[in-house]
């Protein structure tokens, strides 16, 4: 089962607008204060990579109940100039925009499952997961 | 609709306590009407209290950093009070080192470190 919301990322305000919606879901679900801390901080990465890069995009944030587990997936998609080394910017350090915003080793170490796809000229579509514990 | 964060001056000091979830803008805003009020008042000392927020990100650490390395070319110098346990985490594990940032647990303390720092 599967519920998703979603913020259409076009200026800053969206980034706050995202990090709002996925922390009162994290807060829903039952997340604890650090795990909600993990979310929001990877939201506002995210998000505000798809402002920096792709100008515009969407921020999803799904509930997920699986058998005995629950979890929250953040969906970053966009359809910007796509990613052409993805190791590259997994790589921690690397940056093309001076340390503002990218971070997607720093998100991915805050969540649980990480999964990228990207290509050059098509988007880039982001997907994360926090599992409660 | 641009937040503006108070700074408060007590004595040598100026006090800054961060109540809300920091924009862009608004963290932009403060960057700049901070360096200002030192200016003004010539302040030696700034304790910035970030005990209400929940969560820092790349950016608003950015700011911070930036914020504190200003002041210390104007001569002041900063300390960060009332870093949350989940703000620590975090801000570890997404690999952002504050390094040379002075900190202190709460306000009092923060104060205690500028006396001691400042030689006052």
């Amino acid at each position: 089962m599967e519920i998703q919301s979603c913020v259409t990322i076009l200026n800053e305000w969206d980034i706050v607008a995202a990090r709002q919606l996925g922390r009162n879901v994290a807060k829903e679900l039952g997340f604890g204060t650090v795990d909600q801390a993990r979310i929001t901080t990877a939201i506002s990465e995210l998000a505000r990579n798809i402002y920096l890069y792709a100008g515009q995009g969407q921020l999803c944030i799904e509930r997920l109940h699986e058998q005995s587990k629950t979890g929250l997936r953040i969906i970053a998609l966009d359809k910007g100039p796509g990613i052409a080394d993805i190791r590259k910017v997994m790589e921690d350090g690397f940056s093309t925009s001076g340390g503002l915003g990218a971070g997607l080793p720093g998100v991915r170490r805050l969540m649980d499952d990480f999964k990228i796809d990207s290509n050059p000229g098509e988007g880039t579509d982001i997907r994360a997961i926090k599992w409660l514990r | 609709m641009t937040m503006r964060i108070p700074i408060l001056k007590l004595k040598d000091y100026l006090l800054v306590s961060i109540q809300w979830e920091l924009d862009d803008q608004t963290a932009l805003q403060f960057q700049e009407d901070l360096l200002t009020k030192i200016h003004e008042t010539s302040a030696r000392g700034v304790v910035i209290d970030i005990t209400s927020i929940d969560f820092i990100d790349s950016f608003i650490a950015k700011v911070l950093g930036d914020v504190i390395g200003m002041s210390r070319l104007m001569g002041a110098k900063v300390v960060i009070t009332g870093i949350q346990p989940a703000v620590a985490i975090t801000l570890i594990e997404l690999g952002i080192q504050l390094d040379d940032v002075m900190t202190a647990l709460d306000l009092e303390k923060g104060l205690e470190k500028l006396q001691q720092e400042l030689g006052d």
